[in-house]
């Protein structure tokens, strides 16, 4: 297994735990407050359509000639990744609110409970919330694999099961805590992605724009930690941006 | 044409996201990148530094625009 293939994987099952948390803190609210038919319905809907989405695209996208491929997959996750990235970023450095899994639950299900329902009657709301939820949620994975996958020999069915693998995970972990995990570093993991998506992309990108890397598929194990101490240096500036106005009041009031 | 609309509004706030001016810059450094790489140059360094650009300048216009907390 290459060095490229190991970080396809985590990128993988990163993004996809990440997502998998939210999507589970949607399908728990609707479970909870309208039962657990229509949620379970829902997600089913959700997780089949991602699966034909996967399954048409990313064979489709391997019919391309290499270099193409690199240039056109390189470049979407280059701005998908430089995305994430830029929002880790500004969460970081306090400039945008941090993902609240228990607050964000509160608010789904008190909004959720609110709505009205018909008895005997086939929950519509509660199976189209669950299923845009899983949908919604699970379509940027189903990007990272598609766009992860196709760029490997063989990929999509290794980047697809890394990604089943996480699930699993937080779903076996949501039912035995019963209830959404708030406990998960999303934050954090969402950062990590951030990083892996932009440096893979980097890497394709210029590849696929018919540049050489000076050290091949070596020049990664250089291009992920720039990219992360890169992304540092800015959330050290917006630390040092939002604390000289407190600092500042601090002293006036200090003075008065 | 209201649901076409959507549709490409839809793709184009997942693909592109919050700041369009990412994907321009993203697009014109692997531009540039593939002239130089075909007019025999070395071009990898080209894509570093415009993505680096890129990010820093997107946070430092949003950390301009939003002096408080965005939600989300």
């Amino acid at each position: 297994m290459t060095g490229g293939t190991v970080g396809l994987l985590a990128a993988v099952f990163l993004a996809c735990a990440v997502e998998a948390v939210e999507a589970t803190t949607i399908v728990f609210a609707i479970g909870v407050t309208r039962g657990w038919r229509p949620a379970l319905l829902g997600t089913t809907a959700g997780l089949a359509t991602l699966a034909v989405i996967v399954g048409a695209l990313g064979p489709a996208l391997t019919l391309l000639p290499i270099g193409a491929l690199r240039l056109v997959v390189g470049t979407l996750l280059l701005i998908f990744g430089l995305g994430w990235l830029r929002k880790a970023v500004l969460r970081a450095g306090g400039l945008q609110a941090h993902r609240d899994e228990a607050a964000a639950y509160r608010g789904l299900a008190e909004q959720a409970g609110a709505v009205a329902r018909s008895e005997g009657r086939f929950d519509a709301y509660g199976f189209t919330i669950s299923f845009k939820g899983v949908l919604l949620e699970g379509l940027e994975v189903a990007f990272i694999v598609i766009t992860f996958g196709s760029n490997q020999k063989d990929g999509i069915i290794p980047a697809t099961l890394a990604a089943l693998a996480a699930v699993l995970v937080i779903v076996g972990a949501a039912a035995s805590v019963r209830g959404p995990l708030s406990r998960v570093p999303e934050n954090v993991i969402k950062y990590g992605v951030g990083v892996l998506l932009t440096s893979f992309g980097l890497f394709w990108g210029t590849e696929g724009a018919g540049a050489a890397w000076p050290a091949s598929d070596a020049s990664l194990l250089v291009l992920i930690p720039a990219v992360l101490v890169c992304s540092l240096a800015a959330v050290a500036v917006l630390r040092r941006g939002r604390g000289r106005p407190r600092l500042a009041e601090a002293r006036a009031g200090a003075g008065s | 044409m209201n649901l076409v609309r959507r549709f490409l509004g839809f793709w184009w706030s997942f693909i592109v996201g919050d700041d369009w001016r990412i994907a321009a810059l993203v697009v014109i450094g692997l531009g540039l990148c593939a002239a130089a790489a075909h007019g025999g140059l070395a071009a990898w360094w080209i894509p570093c530094v415009v993505v680096a650009a890129a990010l820093w300048l997107s946070v430092w216009r949003a950390a301009r625009r939003a002096p408080r907390r965005e939600g989300g």
